[in-house]
Protein backbone atom coordinates (compact mmCIF):
# COMPACT_ATOMS: atom_id res chain seq x y z
CA UNK A 1 0.00 0.00 0.00
CA UNK A 2 2.76 2.41 1.03
CA UNK A 3 6.41 1.93 0.19
CA UNK A 4 9.23 4.23 1.21
CA UNK A 5 12.65 3.37 -0.18
CA UNK A 6 15.79 5.08 1.06
CA UNK A 7 13.98 8.35 1.62
CA UNK A 8 15.96 11.42 2.64
CA UNK A 9 14.67 14.92 3.07
CA UNK A 10 17.07 17.80 3.48
CA UNK A 11 15.77 21.32 3.99
CA UNK A 12 17.37 24.41 2.46
CA UNK A 13 19.00 25.15 5.77
CA UNK A 14 21.00 21.96 5.32
CA UNK A 15 19.18 20.14 8.12
CA UNK A 16 18.15 16.57 7.38
CA UNK A 17 14.55 15.94 8.45
CA UNK A 18 14.81 12.31 7.30
CA UNK A 19 17.80 10.20 6.39
CA UNK A 20 17.67 6.98 4.44
CA UNK A 21 14.29 5.81 5.68
CA UNK A 22 12.79 2.64 4.24
CA UNK A 23 9.65 0.77 5.25
CA UNK A 24 6.52 -0.72 3.75
CA UNK A 25 2.98 -0.52 5.04
CA UNK A 26 0.54 -3.21 4.01
CA UNK A 27 -3.09 -2.65 3.13
CA UNK A 28 -5.30 -2.59 6.22
CA UNK A 29 -2.37 -2.19 8.60
CA UNK A 30 -2.39 0.01 11.73
CA UNK A 31 1.00 1.57 12.29
CA UNK A 32 2.33 3.88 14.97
CA UNK A 33 5.04 6.39 14.17
CA UNK A 34 6.75 7.40 17.39
CA UNK A 35 9.61 9.68 18.16
CA UNK A 36 10.40 12.96 19.88
CA UNK A 37 9.50 16.34 18.39
CA UNK A 38 11.56 16.98 15.26
CA UNK A 39 12.19 13.30 14.64
CA UNK A 40 10.55 13.42 11.20
CA UNK A 41 7.06 11.96 11.80
CA UNK A 42 5.17 14.85 10.25
CA UNK A 43 7.71 15.06 7.41
CA UNK A 44 6.83 11.47 6.45
CA UNK A 45 3.15 12.42 6.32
CA UNK A 46 3.96 15.48 4.23
CA UNK A 47 5.98 13.38 1.81
CA UNK A 48 3.11 10.92 1.46
CA UNK A 49 0.68 13.72 0.56
CA UNK A 50 3.22 15.38 -1.77
CA UNK A 51 3.41 18.52 0.32
CA UNK A 52 7.15 17.91 0.20
CA UNK A 53 9.30 16.13 -2.31
CA UNK A 54 12.12 13.98 -0.95
CA UNK A 55 15.73 14.91 -1.60
CA UNK A 56 16.48 11.27 -2.37
CA UNK A 57 14.64 7.96 -2.51
CA UNK A 58 11.34 6.69 -3.82
CA UNK A 59 7.80 6.73 -2.49
CA UNK A 60 4.92 4.66 -3.78
CA UNK A 61 1.36 4.96 -2.55
CA UNK A 62 -1.01 2.34 -3.91
CA UNK A 63 1.29 1.84 -6.93
CA UNK A 64 1.48 5.58 -7.61
CA UNK A 65 5.01 6.87 -7.89
CA UNK A 66 4.70 10.00 -5.78
CA UNK A 67 7.82 11.61 -7.23
CA UNK A 68 6.64 11.27 -10.80
CA UNK A 69 3.07 12.28 -10.04
CA UNK A 70 2.11 15.24 -12.26
CA UNK A 71 0.85 18.36 -10.43
CA UNK A 72 -2.69 17.95 -11.74
CA UNK A 73 -2.88 14.49 -10.15
CA UNK A 74 -1.93 15.70 -6.66
CA UNK A 75 -5.57 16.51 -5.74
CA UNK A 76 -6.46 12.90 -6.67
CA UNK A 77 -3.73 11.58 -4.39
CA UNK A 78 -4.93 13.79 -1.55
CA UNK A 79 -8.48 12.52 -1.93
CA UNK A 80 -7.10 8.98 -1.58
CA UNK A 81 -5.33 9.83 1.69
CA UNK A 82 -7.31 11.22 4.59
CA UNK A 83 -5.24 13.33 6.96
CA UNK A 84 -5.89 14.23 10.60
CA UNK A 85 -3.61 17.22 10.94
CA UNK A 86 -1.70 17.92 14.13
CA UNK A 87 -2.98 21.51 14.11
CA UNK A 88 -6.45 20.32 12.97
CA UNK A 89 -6.59 22.76 10.03
CA UNK A 90 -10.29 23.47 10.43
CA UNK A 91 -11.76 26.56 8.77
CA UNK A 92 -12.73 28.67 11.75
CA UNK A 93 -15.35 30.70 9.91
CA UNK A 94 -17.29 27.63 8.83
CA UNK A 95 -19.48 25.34 10.89
CA UNK A 96 -18.44 21.78 11.67
CA UNK A 97 -20.86 20.57 9.01
CA UNK A 98 -19.37 22.96 6.44
CA UNK A 99 -15.86 21.84 7.35
CA UNK A 100 -16.69 18.17 6.99
CA UNK A 101 -18.57 18.59 3.71
CA UNK A 102 -15.65 20.49 2.15
CA UNK A 103 -13.78 17.48 0.66
CA UNK A 104 -17.05 16.35 -0.94
CA UNK A 105 -17.62 19.79 -2.42
CA UNK A 106 -14.06 19.84 -3.70
CA UNK A 107 -14.74 16.48 -5.36
CA UNK A 108 -17.85 17.85 -7.07
CA UNK A 109 -20.36 15.60 -5.30
CA UNK A 110 -23.94 16.90 -5.42
CA UNK A 111 -25.00 18.79 -2.30
CA UNK A 112 -27.96 16.54 -1.44
CA UNK A 113 -25.86 13.39 -1.68
CA UNK A 114 -23.00 15.08 0.17
CA UNK A 115 -25.29 16.08 3.05
CA UNK A 116 -26.36 12.46 3.53
CA UNK A 117 -22.73 11.29 3.59
CA UNK A 118 -21.82 14.00 6.13
CA UNK A 119 -24.76 13.08 8.37
CA UNK A 120 -23.69 9.44 8.28
CA UNK A 121 -20.05 10.18 9.11
CA UNK A 122 -21.01 12.58 11.92
CA UNK A 123 -23.17 9.87 13.37
CA UNK A 124 -20.24 7.45 13.09
CA UNK A 125 -17.79 9.69 14.95
CA UNK A 126 -20.44 10.89 17.40
CA UNK A 127 -20.68 14.64 16.76
CA UNK A 128 -24.14 14.95 15.22
CA UNK A 129 -25.27 17.37 17.93
CA UNK A 130 -22.42 19.75 17.03
CA UNK A 131 -23.32 19.96 13.35
CA UNK A 132 -24.10 23.67 13.25
CA UNK A 133 -21.51 24.81 15.77
CA UNK A 134 -18.32 26.62 14.89
CA UNK A 135 -14.93 25.05 15.76
CA UNK A 136 -14.39 27.55 18.57
CA UNK A 137 -17.49 26.19 20.33
CA UNK A 138 -16.17 22.59 20.53
CA UNK A 139 -13.89 20.81 23.01
CA UNK A 140 -10.55 19.27 22.01
CA UNK A 141 -11.96 15.76 21.70
CA UNK A 142 -14.94 16.93 19.68
CA UNK A 143 -12.65 18.85 17.35
CA UNK A 144 -10.51 15.74 16.84
CA UNK A 145 -13.64 13.78 15.98
CA UNK A 146 -14.63 16.48 13.50
CA UNK A 147 -11.20 16.33 11.87
CA UNK A 148 -11.37 12.53 11.72
CA UNK A 149 -14.81 12.83 10.13
CA UNK A 150 -13.43 15.21 7.51
CA UNK A 151 -10.48 12.89 6.85
CA UNK A 152 -12.83 9.93 6.38
CA UNK A 153 -15.53 11.65 4.36
CA UNK A 154 -14.12 10.56 0.98
CA UNK A 155 -13.70 7.00 2.26
CA UNK A 156 -9.93 7.05 1.77
CA UNK A 157 -7.79 3.93 1.56
CA UNK A 158 -5.22 5.47 3.89
CA UNK A 159 -5.66 7.61 6.99
CA UNK A 160 -2.70 9.58 8.34
CA UNK A 161 -3.30 10.80 11.88
CA UNK A 162 -0.69 13.25 13.12
CA UNK A 163 -0.78 13.36 16.93
CA UNK A 164 -4.57 13.09 17.08
CA UNK A 165 -4.46 12.63 20.84
CA UNK A 166 -1.77 15.23 21.50
CA UNK A 167 -3.85 17.74 23.44
CA UNK A 168 -6.42 15.40 24.92
CA UNK A 169 -6.90 13.89 28.36
CA UNK A 170 -6.25 10.18 28.56
CA UNK A 171 -9.91 9.13 28.55
CA UNK A 172 -10.74 11.20 25.46
CA UNK A 173 -7.51 10.08 23.81
CA UNK A 174 -8.53 6.46 24.31
CA UNK A 175 -11.92 7.18 22.76
CA UNK A 176 -10.25 8.66 19.69
CA UNK A 177 -7.92 5.67 19.36
CA UNK A 178 -10.87 3.32 19.74
CA UNK A 179 -12.57 5.17 16.92
CA UNK A 180 -9.45 4.91 14.73
CA UNK A 181 -9.20 1.23 15.58
CA UNK A 182 -12.78 0.66 14.45
CA UNK A 183 -12.03 2.50 11.22
CA UNK A 184 -8.99 0.30 10.71
CA UNK A 185 -11.09 -2.84 11.23
CA UNK A 186 -13.22 -1.78 8.27
CA UNK A 187 -10.12 -1.93 6.05
CA UNK A 188 -8.59 1.55 6.15
CA UNK A 189 -4.82 1.59 6.45
CA UNK A 190 -3.87 3.85 9.34
CA UNK A 191 -0.58 5.54 10.17
CA UNK A 192 -0.72 7.36 13.46
CA UNK A 193 1.99 9.57 14.88
CA UNK A 194 1.88 9.58 18.66
CA UNK A 195 3.72 10.44 21.83
CA UNK A 196 1.27 8.63 24.05
CA UNK A 197 2.91 5.40 25.14
CA UNK A 198 -0.23 4.18 26.91
CA UNK A 199 -2.09 4.16 23.62
CA UNK A 200 0.77 2.52 21.76
CA UNK A 201 1.00 -0.18 24.43
CA UNK A 202 -2.74 -0.75 24.63
CA UNK A 203 -3.15 -1.40 20.94
CA UNK A 204 -0.02 -3.51 20.47
CA UNK A 205 0.32 -2.60 16.83
CA UNK A 206 3.41 -2.21 14.69
CA UNK A 207 5.60 0.66 15.82
CA UNK A 208 8.19 2.58 13.82
CA UNK A 209 10.40 4.75 15.98
CA UNK A 210 12.23 7.75 14.58
CA UNK A 211 14.93 9.86 16.12
CA UNK A 212 16.58 12.87 14.48
CA UNK A 213 15.31 11.79 11.08
CA UNK A 214 16.53 8.21 11.32
CA UNK A 215 14.57 5.03 11.66
CA UNK A 216 15.73 3.54 14.93
CA UNK A 217 13.24 0.75 15.42
CA UNK A 218 10.56 -1.10 13.47
CA UNK A 219 8.63 -3.77 15.31
CA UNK A 220 7.83 -5.12 11.86
CA UNK A 221 4.85 -5.82 9.64
CA UNK A 222 1.70 -7.23 11.16
CA UNK A 223 3.53 -9.21 13.79
CA UNK A 224 1.84 -7.05 16.33
CA UNK A 225 2.51 -9.21 19.34
CA UNK A 226 6.24 -9.56 18.73
CA UNK A 227 8.95 -8.03 20.79
CA UNK A 228 6.77 -6.47 23.46
CA UNK A 229 9.77 -5.54 25.52
CA UNK A 230 11.40 -3.86 22.55
CA UNK A 231 8.21 -1.91 21.94
CA UNK A 232 8.07 -0.77 25.50
CA UNK A 233 11.62 0.53 25.26
CA UNK A 234 10.95 2.26 21.95
CA UNK A 235 7.89 4.05 23.21
CA UNK A 236 9.52 5.03 26.44
CA UNK A 237 12.51 6.56 24.68
CA UNK A 238 10.39 8.52 22.22
CA UNK A 239 8.17 10.00 24.92
CA UNK A 240 10.38 12.06 27.15
CA UNK A 241 7.51 13.62 29.05
CA UNK A 242 5.53 10.45 29.58
CA UNK A 243 4.44 8.99 32.87
CA UNK A 244 6.93 6.19 32.34
CA UNK A 245 9.74 8.70 32.14
CA UNK A 246 8.53 10.33 35.28
CA UNK A 247 8.48 6.95 36.95
CA UNK A 248 11.93 6.19 35.62
CA UNK A 249 13.20 9.53 36.86
CA UNK A 250 11.84 8.81 40.30
CA UNK A 251 13.43 5.39 40.08
CA UNK A 252 16.75 6.93 39.04
CA UNK A 253 16.61 9.25 41.95
CA UNK A 254 16.55 6.30 44.29
CA UNK A 255 18.28 3.50 42.33
CA UNK A 256 20.69 5.33 40.00
CA UNK A 257 20.60 5.83 36.19
CA UNK A 258 18.36 3.47 34.21
CA UNK A 259 16.68 5.27 31.37
CA UNK A 260 19.78 7.26 30.52
CA UNK A 261 21.54 4.10 29.47
CA UNK A 262 18.61 3.15 27.24
CA UNK A 263 18.75 6.62 25.70
CA UNK A 264 22.36 6.05 24.76
CA UNK A 265 21.33 2.88 22.95
CA UNK A 266 19.35 5.12 20.60
CA UNK B 1 -23.16 26.86 -8.13
CA UNK B 2 -20.91 26.23 -5.12
CA UNK B 3 -18.29 28.51 -6.69
CA UNK B 4 -20.85 31.34 -6.88
CA UNK B 5 -21.79 30.78 -3.23
CA UNK B 6 -18.14 30.96 -2.20
CA UNK B 7 -17.69 34.10 -4.33
CA UNK B 8 -20.69 35.75 -2.68
CA UNK B 9 -19.47 34.80 0.80
CA UNK B 10 -16.03 36.29 0.03
CA UNK B 11 -17.68 39.54 -1.09
CA UNK B 12 -20.10 39.69 1.84
CA UNK B 13 -17.45 39.08 4.47
CA UNK B 14 -15.25 42.00 3.40
CA UNK B 15 -17.74 44.73 2.46
CA UNK B 16 -15.31 47.67 2.54
CA UNK B 17 -12.93 46.06 0.07
CA UNK B 18 -15.89 45.15 -2.13
CA UNK B 19 -17.16 48.74 -1.92
CA UNK B 20 -13.75 50.14 -2.93
CA UNK B 21 -13.55 47.79 -5.93
CA UNK B 22 -17.10 48.57 -7.07
CA UNK B 23 -16.54 52.31 -6.54
CA UNK B 24 -13.45 52.49 -8.73
CA UNK B 25 -15.18 50.41 -11.43
CA UNK B 26 -18.30 52.63 -11.25
CA UNK B 27 -16.12 55.70 -11.71
CA UNK B 28 -14.46 54.19 -14.78
CA UNK B 29 -17.75 53.22 -16.40
CA UNK B 30 -19.40 56.52 -15.48
CA UNK B 31 -16.67 58.27 -17.41
CA UNK B 32 -16.93 55.81 -20.31
CA UNK B 33 -20.71 56.41 -20.48
CA UNK B 34 -20.46 60.20 -20.43
CA UNK B 35 -17.70 60.14 -23.00
CA UNK B 36 -19.78 57.88 -25.25
CA UNK B 37 -22.76 60.27 -24.95
CA UNK B 38 -20.49 63.16 -25.92
CA UNK B 39 -19.10 61.35 -28.94
CA UNK B 40 -22.57 60.21 -29.97
CA UNK B 41 -23.94 63.75 -29.68
CA UNK B 42 -21.10 65.38 -31.60
CA UNK B 43 -21.25 62.79 -34.36
CA UNK B 44 -25.02 63.36 -34.63
CA UNK B 45 -24.41 67.12 -34.83
CA UNK B 46 -21.83 66.66 -37.56
CA UNK B 47 -24.22 64.44 -39.51
CA UNK B 48 -26.92 67.04 -39.09
CA UNK B 49 -24.75 69.81 -40.49
CA UNK B 50 -23.33 67.60 -43.22
CA UNK B 51 -26.77 66.56 -44.38
CA UNK B 52 -27.81 70.16 -44.87
CA UNK B 53 -26.10 71.65 -47.94
CA UNK B 54 -26.99 75.18 -46.91
CA UNK B 55 -25.51 78.61 -46.82
CA UNK B 56 -27.04 81.39 -44.78
CA UNK B 57 -26.38 84.99 -45.80
CA UNK B 58 -27.12 87.71 -43.27
CA UNK B 59 -27.74 91.14 -44.73
CA UNK B 60 -26.59 94.49 -43.54
CA UNK B 61 -29.23 96.52 -41.69
CA UNK B 62 -29.70 99.19 -44.33
CA UNK B 63 -30.23 96.78 -47.25
CA UNK B 64 -33.55 97.14 -49.00
CA UNK B 65 -35.90 94.37 -49.98
CA UNK B 66 -35.55 95.16 -53.74
CA UNK B 67 -31.78 94.68 -53.57
CA UNK B 68 -32.24 91.38 -51.79
CA UNK B 69 -34.73 90.24 -54.45
CA UNK B 70 -32.24 91.18 -57.13
CA UNK B 71 -29.56 89.09 -55.48
CA UNK B 72 -32.07 86.27 -55.10
CA UNK B 73 -32.78 86.36 -58.84
CA UNK B 74 -29.06 86.33 -59.62
CA UNK B 75 -28.65 83.25 -57.44
CA UNK B 76 -31.60 81.49 -59.10
CA UNK B 77 -30.08 82.22 -62.49
CA UNK B 78 -27.03 80.10 -61.69
CA UNK B 79 -29.28 76.98 -61.78
CA UNK B 80 -27.36 75.62 -58.80
CA UNK B 81 -29.91 76.55 -56.18
CA UNK B 82 -32.45 73.99 -55.05
CA UNK B 83 -34.29 76.18 -52.62
CA UNK B 84 -34.05 79.72 -51.45
CA UNK B 85 -35.87 81.23 -48.54
CA UNK B 86 -36.00 84.84 -47.44
CA UNK B 87 -36.19 85.39 -43.70
CA UNK B 88 -37.18 88.98 -42.90
CA UNK B 89 -36.31 90.80 -39.69
CA UNK B 90 -39.84 90.08 -38.45
CA UNK B 91 -39.56 86.40 -39.36
CA UNK B 92 -36.24 86.26 -37.54
CA UNK B 93 -37.89 87.78 -34.48
CA UNK B 94 -40.66 85.18 -34.65
CA UNK B 95 -38.13 82.38 -34.81
CA UNK B 96 -36.18 83.93 -31.97
CA UNK B 97 -39.36 84.26 -29.86
CA UNK B 98 -40.32 80.68 -30.57
CA UNK B 99 -36.86 79.43 -29.57
CA UNK B 100 -36.82 81.47 -26.37
CA UNK B 101 -40.45 81.35 -25.37
CA UNK B 102 -39.55 80.10 -21.90
CA UNK B 103 -37.18 82.96 -21.16
CA UNK B 104 -39.06 86.29 -20.85
CA UNK B 105 -35.87 88.21 -20.11
CA UNK B 106 -34.37 87.29 -23.48
CA UNK B 107 -37.65 88.13 -25.20
CA UNK B 108 -37.78 91.60 -23.69
CA UNK B 109 -34.28 92.51 -24.72
CA UNK B 110 -34.61 91.73 -28.43
CA UNK B 111 -36.52 93.62 -31.10
CA UNK B 112 -36.78 93.06 -34.86
CA UNK B 113 -34.33 95.92 -35.49
CA UNK B 114 -31.32 94.14 -34.10
CA UNK B 115 -31.99 90.87 -35.93
CA UNK B 116 -30.66 90.74 -39.49
CA UNK B 117 -32.70 89.63 -42.49
CA UNK B 118 -31.27 86.58 -44.17
CA UNK B 119 -31.40 84.24 -47.14
CA UNK B 120 -31.20 80.49 -46.55
CA UNK B 121 -29.94 78.90 -49.72
CA UNK B 122 -29.64 75.16 -50.25
CA UNK B 123 -28.08 73.61 -53.34
CA UNK B 124 -28.91 70.39 -55.11
CA UNK B 125 -25.27 69.35 -55.07
CA UNK B 126 -22.95 69.67 -52.09
CA UNK B 127 -20.03 70.82 -54.27
CA UNK B 128 -22.03 73.85 -55.56
CA UNK B 129 -22.11 75.30 -52.05
CA UNK B 130 -18.64 76.82 -52.41
CA UNK B 131 -19.58 78.74 -55.56
CA UNK B 132 -22.72 80.13 -53.91
CA UNK B 133 -20.73 80.96 -50.80
CA UNK B 134 -18.19 82.94 -52.86
CA UNK B 135 -20.91 84.75 -54.73
CA UNK B 136 -22.56 85.84 -51.49
CA UNK B 137 -19.31 86.90 -49.89
CA UNK B 138 -18.57 89.15 -52.90
CA UNK B 139 -21.93 90.87 -52.60
CA UNK B 140 -21.81 94.29 -50.87
CA UNK B 141 -25.25 93.62 -49.34
CA UNK B 142 -24.10 90.72 -47.23
CA UNK B 143 -22.55 91.25 -43.81
CA UNK B 144 -21.89 87.61 -42.94
CA UNK B 145 -22.11 84.20 -44.57
CA UNK B 146 -22.49 81.07 -42.47
CA UNK B 147 -21.19 78.18 -44.45
CA UNK B 148 -21.99 74.76 -42.92
CA UNK B 149 -18.70 73.33 -44.17
CA UNK B 150 -16.85 75.54 -41.68
CA UNK B 151 -19.15 74.46 -38.87
CA UNK B 152 -18.59 70.82 -39.79
CA UNK B 153 -14.81 71.17 -39.93
CA UNK B 154 -14.68 73.00 -36.58
CA UNK B 155 -16.96 70.42 -35.00
CA UNK B 156 -14.96 67.55 -36.50
CA UNK B 157 -11.66 68.86 -35.16
CA UNK B 158 -13.22 69.34 -31.70
CA UNK B 159 -14.65 65.83 -31.78
CA UNK B 160 -11.31 64.35 -32.80
CA UNK B 161 -9.55 66.19 -29.98
CA UNK B 162 -12.22 65.03 -27.52
CA UNK B 163 -11.93 61.46 -28.76
CA UNK B 164 -8.15 61.42 -28.21
CA UNK B 165 -8.38 62.95 -24.72
CA UNK B 166 -11.31 60.72 -23.76
CA UNK B 167 -9.68 57.53 -24.99
CA UNK B 168 -6.50 58.44 -23.11
CA UNK B 169 -8.47 59.02 -19.92
CA UNK B 170 -10.40 55.76 -20.39
CA UNK B 171 -7.14 53.84 -20.75
CA UNK B 172 -5.71 55.50 -17.60
CA UNK B 173 -8.91 54.87 -15.60
CA UNK B 174 -9.09 51.26 -16.78
CA UNK B 175 -5.49 50.69 -15.73
CA UNK B 176 -6.16 52.29 -12.34
CA UNK B 177 -9.21 50.09 -11.81
CA UNK B 178 -7.26 46.98 -12.83
CA UNK B 179 -4.48 47.82 -10.35
CA UNK B 180 -6.94 48.57 -7.55
CA UNK B 181 -8.73 45.26 -8.20
CA UNK B 182 -5.45 43.33 -8.31
CA UNK B 183 -4.54 44.82 -4.92
CA UNK B 184 -7.98 44.14 -3.39
CA UNK B 185 -8.18 40.55 -4.64
CA UNK B 186 -4.53 40.06 -3.67
CA UNK B 187 -5.29 41.18 -0.12
CA UNK B 188 -8.24 38.78 -0.02
CA UNK B 189 -6.06 35.91 -1.20
CA UNK B 190 -3.47 36.76 1.46
CA UNK B 191 -6.19 36.86 4.13
CA UNK B 192 -7.39 33.44 3.05
CA UNK B 193 -3.94 31.91 2.77
CA UNK B 194 -4.63 29.41 5.54
CA UNK B 195 -8.00 28.43 4.10
CA UNK B 196 -6.43 27.97 0.68
CA UNK B 197 -3.69 25.79 2.15
CA UNK B 198 -6.29 23.63 3.91
CA UNK B 199 -8.34 23.30 0.74
CA UNK B 200 -5.26 22.22 -1.19
CA UNK B 201 -4.39 19.65 1.45
CA UNK B 202 -7.82 18.08 1.30
CA UNK B 203 -7.59 17.68 -2.44
CA UNK B 204 -8.93 20.89 -3.98
CA UNK B 205 -7.63 21.50 -7.48
CA UNK B 206 -5.97 24.80 -8.36
CA UNK B 207 -8.96 25.97 -10.37
CA UNK B 208 -11.42 25.07 -7.60
CA UNK B 209 -9.54 27.62 -5.47
CA UNK B 210 -9.03 30.17 -8.24
CA UNK B 211 -12.56 30.39 -9.71
CA UNK B 212 -14.21 32.22 -6.77
CA UNK B 213 -11.55 34.96 -7.01
CA UNK B 214 -12.00 35.24 -10.79
CA UNK B 215 -15.79 35.50 -10.35
CA UNK B 216 -15.26 38.09 -7.64
CA UNK B 217 -13.35 40.27 -10.13
CA UNK B 218 -16.10 39.82 -12.72
CA UNK B 219 -18.73 40.70 -10.10
CA UNK B 220 -16.97 43.96 -9.21
CA UNK B 221 -16.58 44.84 -12.90
CA UNK B 222 -20.18 44.11 -13.87
CA UNK B 223 -21.63 45.83 -10.78
CA UNK B 224 -19.46 48.89 -11.52
CA UNK B 225 -20.56 48.89 -15.17
CA UNK B 226 -24.28 48.66 -14.31
CA UNK B 227 -24.02 51.37 -11.64
CA UNK B 228 -21.96 53.65 -13.92
CA UNK B 229 -24.48 53.19 -16.73
CA UNK B 230 -27.46 53.77 -14.44
CA UNK B 231 -26.01 56.97 -12.98
CA UNK B 232 -24.96 58.39 -16.35
CA UNK B 233 -28.23 57.47 -18.07
CA UNK B 234 -30.27 58.96 -15.21
CA UNK B 235 -28.17 62.14 -15.35
CA UNK B 236 -28.66 62.37 -19.12
CA UNK B 237 -32.39 61.77 -18.79
CA UNK B 238 -32.56 64.51 -16.15
CA UNK B 239 -30.55 66.94 -18.32
CA UNK B 240 -32.34 66.16 -21.61
CA UNK B 241 -34.82 69.12 -21.49
CA UNK B 242 -32.01 71.58 -20.82
CA UNK B 243 -29.70 70.07 -23.47
CA UNK B 244 -32.50 69.95 -26.06
CA UNK B 245 -33.18 73.64 -25.69
CA UNK B 246 -29.46 74.42 -25.69
CA UNK B 247 -28.86 72.50 -28.94
CA UNK B 248 -31.85 73.96 -30.75
CA UNK B 249 -32.81 72.23 -33.94
CA UNK B 250 -30.12 69.53 -33.79
CA UNK B 251 -32.01 66.24 -33.36
CA UNK B 252 -29.87 64.44 -30.76
CA UNK B 253 -32.29 63.96 -27.88
CA UNK B 254 -33.75 61.78 -26.60
CA UNK B 255 -31.06 59.16 -27.15
CA UNK B 256 -32.56 55.99 -28.63
CA UNK B 257 -33.21 53.15 -26.17
CA UNK B 258 -31.43 50.68 -28.46
CA UNK B 259 -28.31 52.83 -28.29
CA UNK B 260 -28.48 52.98 -24.47
CA UNK B 261 -29.02 49.23 -24.15
CA UNK B 262 -26.22 48.60 -26.63
CA UNK B 263 -23.97 50.79 -24.48
CA UNK B 264 -24.94 48.80 -21.37
CA UNK B 265 -24.20 45.51 -23.14
CA UNK B 266 -20.82 46.73 -24.39
CA UNK B 267 -19.90 48.11 -20.96
CA UNK B 268 -20.80 44.81 -19.31
CA UNK B 269 -18.62 42.97 -21.81
CA UNK B 270 -15.73 45.37 -21.13
CA UNK B 271 -16.38 44.94 -17.38
CA UNK B 272 -16.15 41.15 -17.66
CA UNK B 273 -12.87 41.49 -19.58
CA UNK B 274 -11.45 44.02 -17.06
CA UNK B 275 -12.64 42.01 -14.04
CA UNK B 276 -11.30 38.73 -15.40
CA UNK B 277 -7.99 40.30 -16.34
CA UNK B 278 -7.55 41.94 -12.91
CA UNK B 279 -8.50 38.87 -10.90
CA UNK B 280 -6.42 36.63 -13.14
CA UNK B 281 -3.39 38.86 -12.58
CA UNK B 282 -4.05 38.76 -8.81
CA UNK B 283 -4.41 34.98 -8.84
CA UNK B 284 -1.20 34.58 -10.85
CA UNK B 285 0.61 36.94 -8.53
CA UNK B 286 -0.64 35.71 -5.15
CA UNK B 287 -1.75 32.09 -5.72
CA UNK B 288 1.36 30.34 -6.89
Amino acid sequence: MIKLSKISKQFRTGVFALENISFDVEKGEFLFLVGPTGSGKTTIFRLLTREYLPTAGEIAVDNWDILKLPSNKIPHLRKKIGVVFQDLKLLMDRTIFENIILPLEVSGIKTEEAKKIVDAIMERVGIVSHKDKFPIQLSGGELQRAVIARALILDPDILLADEPTGNLDSATAMEIVKLLSEINKKGTTIMMASHNEDIVKTLSKRVIALNKGQLVKDTGGRKKDSAKQSLKETVSQSSPKSDIIEKEKNKNATEGPGLKEEDEDF
Amino acid sequence: MKTFKTTWRNIRRSPYQAFAAVFVMTLTFLFISFFTFLLYGSSKAINYFESRPQVTAFFKNEVKKENINSLKNDLMATNKVANIKFVSKEDALKIYREQNKDDPLLLELVTADILPASLEISTTKLEDLSAINNMLKDSPLVSEVVFQKDVVSVLTSWTNALRSIGLGLIVVLSLVSIFVMVIIIGVKISQKKQDIEIMRLIGASGWYIRWPFIFEGIFYGVTGAVLGWLISTSALWYATPFLSSFLKGIPIFPLPLVFLLGLLGTEMLVAIILGTLASFLAVLRYLK
